[in-house]
């Protein structure tokens, strides 16, 4: 059993617990994930490490209701318990030897995009960050993506904080008056990171991008998380979750998200009719 | 006198159009009457062939013989001397290539029904004499000395036994949120019910073995770290869970399933009792199984449950070939089962939108023997056919996950994945490290792997032993 150590809601859909986690603390590095179970019953979902701490043995991960177990995961408070949680999974980032690096989070994307920009700008690269979110009611972590770069770009789709549009129309706009980069980090829904990279791709930037396949294991053992990069078949677990944005084969990967649908959706109303309401989380 | 009839005792089963709509076991058990009464064909022969033919050496004619007489908690401990896992092999044994293989009485008729013996012995002491036994596992004196297990299927589990019965302290680090390998996870409930597995894995639990589960070996902890933690010696036992996939286009559509990805959603996390467990599976009305393995039937027979009306099995090869164990096919043909022999597919169809349509197959004959004996099947030019499904599962194999080799400096694999170890002791290419099971040998059966963890333990004993010197 871990326990949640903190917890602090970020914004009306998302929100940050800190959960003891001894071993996976220890080991840790930005770009690698966990999955946890939250009761007996639960499905296995995985969650970035968005940040850690190797003194005092835990791990924060930040996430957003989309669904019945994320919904279920922020009903539980300060010193409540989650039943599994094991990690951390994935390979780290490749971060070392980058001069200059924008990093690109729309929406969640950005608290998965954050630990990597922390590590990149503590290892002396010059960084540029472009956080979108669909309205101002929804940013997150704008005082710490602060501290961690040279350039903060915050967009919203409806213009109601920042720049009224995409991240990727930033981007655009960077490339178009002449910045170069030796590395772009885009991270977010699939249709951004995948405009992100043909926004670069041109340019010969290398695009590194955060595929969040439905996972069950995340060890390699059952190949749910396949995805196509350069024409051949990687598991997302251990091969990723990071990949060449130049790379993937997006349109396969979104269609493959949506695979259980109907199946979330009967999950969370039946979910909500026993709490009645839905008025919880 | 012994029984002559040449058929073993039936065993009592759900009626196979009953039992392909639900999850529970299908075969029910002896009663204590069918369970005398099969064990009087057993002949007691002096040069015990049985013994033998099975992997850990049961001593199977001095356990028949004390359920003959009715001793049926004697019986159980006489199989326990040997195997630690009695109410899981007398269920899934392939006993026909090993123990009843070699049976005398098989010469003419049906061979003794050892398994469902070894079944109805641990069945009888879980459910009557488990909570009061006067016996119980010997503990030996403590050693202090630590040993690692990585895995908590039935190698790791058996090694970590045999090891806590002589002193040693032993914890078992398994990746899972549950213990009991491919038994947990892979084999379905209607076949092997997961209280048993647990009542198995509670028992070993008991030796004083600790399981710490969620932990990644590779990941969350490597080798090495394992060893500074200070253990002595190391066992790995972590199967051969990696799935392949046939590498012909359409593989990726939506309703594409690895077995791997299928069972452990069934199984593991309950998906058959969806929503009530929250992790969803998707059943269309036709299933195609490619494969002819236990893992085959297994997924086709969980298809079926779970409401498809169509489930068949492709498979390139004949009958004769099939892999699976006997009884499997049996009980898949019984429950509606097609199987498409000969056959094989060559491209997955998809609708527009990415979700499986049709597999698109090719009839095969069968040529010359090749490397692994078997008659080797070749395309039948101009028979491509479609067969409509919704789903497909492929069921081809699975090799050793590479994790702990690609995380292990010198630990020596095969280009396959095997990880290299000595016949004789089961050590690797690393000191103090050993390894059996799947892990090993690639998919193979649990009483094997049961036999690599015993051979394991042994040689563990005699290095940790030597080593104090
Ligand atoms: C490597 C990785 C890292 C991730 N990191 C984060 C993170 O830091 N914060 C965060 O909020 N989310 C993250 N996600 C996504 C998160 O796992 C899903 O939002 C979560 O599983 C949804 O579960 P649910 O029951 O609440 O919703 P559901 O009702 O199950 O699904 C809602 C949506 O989530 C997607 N989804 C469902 N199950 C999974 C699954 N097992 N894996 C991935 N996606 C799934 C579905 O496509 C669907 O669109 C990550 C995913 C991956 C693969
Ligand atoms: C669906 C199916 C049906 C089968 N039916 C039969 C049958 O009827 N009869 C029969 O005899 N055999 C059958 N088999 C084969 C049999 O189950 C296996 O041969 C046997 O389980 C192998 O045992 P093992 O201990 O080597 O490995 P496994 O049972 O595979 O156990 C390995 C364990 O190690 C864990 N692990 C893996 N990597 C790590 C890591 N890095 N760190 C920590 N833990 C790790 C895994 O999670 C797993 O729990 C079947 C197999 C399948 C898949
Ligand atoms: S363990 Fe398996 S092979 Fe050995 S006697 Fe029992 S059923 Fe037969
Ligand atoms: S070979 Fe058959 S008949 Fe002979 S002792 Fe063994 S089980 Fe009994
Ligand atoms: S989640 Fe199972 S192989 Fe990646």
């Amino acid at each position: 059993m871990y326990r949640i150590v903190r917890k602090k809601v970020l914004n009306p859909t998302v929100k940050l617990i800190e959960v003891e986690a001894p071993y996976v603390a220890r080991k840790a590095e930005p770009g690698q994930f966990i999955i946890l179970r939250v009761n007996e019953k639960g499905e296995r979902i995985p969650l970035t490490v968005a940040d850690f701490d190797r003194e005092k043995g835990t791990v924060t991960i930040i996430f957003q209701k989309v669904g019945k177990t994320t919904k279920l995961l922020g009903t539980l408070e300060e010193g409540d318990l989650i039943l599994d949680f094991v990690g951390p999974l994935g390979k780290p980032t490749h971060l070392e030897g980058v001069k200059k690096a924008v990093v690109i989070g729309g929406g969640l994307g950005t608290a998965i995009a954050y630990p990597q920009a922390k590590k990149l700008y503590s290892l002396g690269a010059e960084v540029d960050i472009i956080a979108g979110f669909r309205n101002k009611d929804l940013i997150i972590l704008e005082e710490e993506l602060a501290k961690v770069c040279h350039r903060l770009f915050i967009t919203t789709d409806d213009g109601s904080n920042g720049t009224k549009g995409f991240v990727s129309d930033i981007l655009k706009e960077l490339l178009d008056q002449g910045n170069r980069y030796d590395l772009a980090i885009a991270i977010g829904p699939l249709v951004m990171m995948k405009v992100v990279s043909n926004l670069t791709r041109p340019y010969g930037i290398k695009t590194i991008v955060s595929m969040n396949p439905i996972m069950i294991d995340g060890t390699g053992m059952c190949g749910g998380c396949r995805i196509t990069v350069g024409g051949t078949t990687k598991f997302a677990c251990v091969d990723g979750p990071d990949f060449d944005g130049h790379q993937v084969d997006f349109d396969e990967a979104i269609r493959r998200q949506s695979m259980y649908r109907e199946e979330e959706k009967r999950s969370m109303e039946e979910h909500e009719c026993k709490l009645g309401g839905g008025n919880n989380a | 006198m012994p029984n002559m009839s040449p058929n073993k005792v039936r065993m009592p089963e759900q009626e196979p159009e009953l039992r392909n709509k639900n999850f529970n076991e299908v075969a029910l058990g002896y009663t204590e009457q069918m369970a005398m009464e099969e064990a009087q064909r057993c002949l007691n022969c002096v040069n015990r062939p049985c013994v033998a033919g099975c992997p850990v050496n049961v001593q199977i004619p001095d356990f028949i013989k004390l359920i003959a007489e009715g001793k049926f908690e004697e019986a159980y401990w006489k199989i326990r001397e040997t195997n630690n896992l009695p109410a899981i092999c007398g269920r899934v044994c392939p006993q026909e290539t090993q123990c009843e293989k070699v049976c005398i009485r098989a010469r003419r008729g049906e061979p003794v029904g050892i398994g469902r013996l070894e079944r109805f012995a641990a069945d009888w002491y879980m459910a009557n004499a488990k909570e009061n036994s006067g016996k119980a596992d010997g503990k030996a004196e403590k050693k202090n000395r630590k040993v690692a297990v990585i895995g908590s299927g039935p190698a790791g589990l058996t090694c970590a036994a045999d090891l806590a019965r002589v002193g040693y302290s032993v914890t078992i680090f398994e990746a899972f949120h549950d213990a009991g390998g491919v038994l947990i996870y892979g084999i379905p409930e209607f076949r092997l019910p997961k209280e048993i597995v647990r009542e198995e894995v509670d028992t070993i639990k008991k030796l004083g073995v600790e399981i710490k589960t969620n932990m990644v070996i590779g990941k969350t902890l490597t080798l090495d770290e394992l060893r500074k933690e200070g253990y002595e010696a190391i066992f790995i036992g972590t199967g051969a869970g990696l799935p392949s996939f046939l590498g012909i286009p359409g593989e990726n559509l939506n309703g594409v399933y690895s077995a791997n990805e299928f069972l452990t959603r069934v199984n593991l996390m309950k998906a058959y009792r969806f929503p009530e467990y929250d992790t969803p599976i998707k059943v269309g009305r036709r299933v195609a199984v490619i494969g002819a393995g236990n893992v085959a039937m297994d997924a086709a027979r969980c298809a079926k449950r779970l409401g498809a009306e169509k489930v068949c099995i492709v498979y390139r090869r004949s009958e004769a070939e099939m892999p699976a164990r006997q009884e499997e096919v049996h009980h898949a043909k019984e429950e509606g089962i097609e199987f498409k022999l000969l056959t094989n597919p060559i491209r997955v169809l998809g609708t527009d939108n990415g979700w499986v349509k049709g597999l698109k197959c090719i009839e095969m004959e069968l040529g010359e023997p090749d490397s692994s004996g078997r008659r080797r099947p070749i395309a039948k030019a101009g028979t491509e056919h479609v067969i409509d499904v919704d789903n497909v599962i492929v069921a081809i194999g699975q090799t050793p996950n590479p994790l702990i080799a690609s995380t292990t400096a010198g630990l020596e694999t095969q280009k396959w994945g095997g990880i290299i170890v000595d016949e004789e002791t089961c050590a690797t290419s690393l000191e103090g490290v050993f390894a059996g099971g799947d892990a090993v040998t690639g998919a193979a059966t649990v009483i094997l792997a049961m036999g690599a963890g015993k051979k394991a333990a042994a040689s563990i004993d005699k290095y940790l032993s030597q080593k104090a010197d």
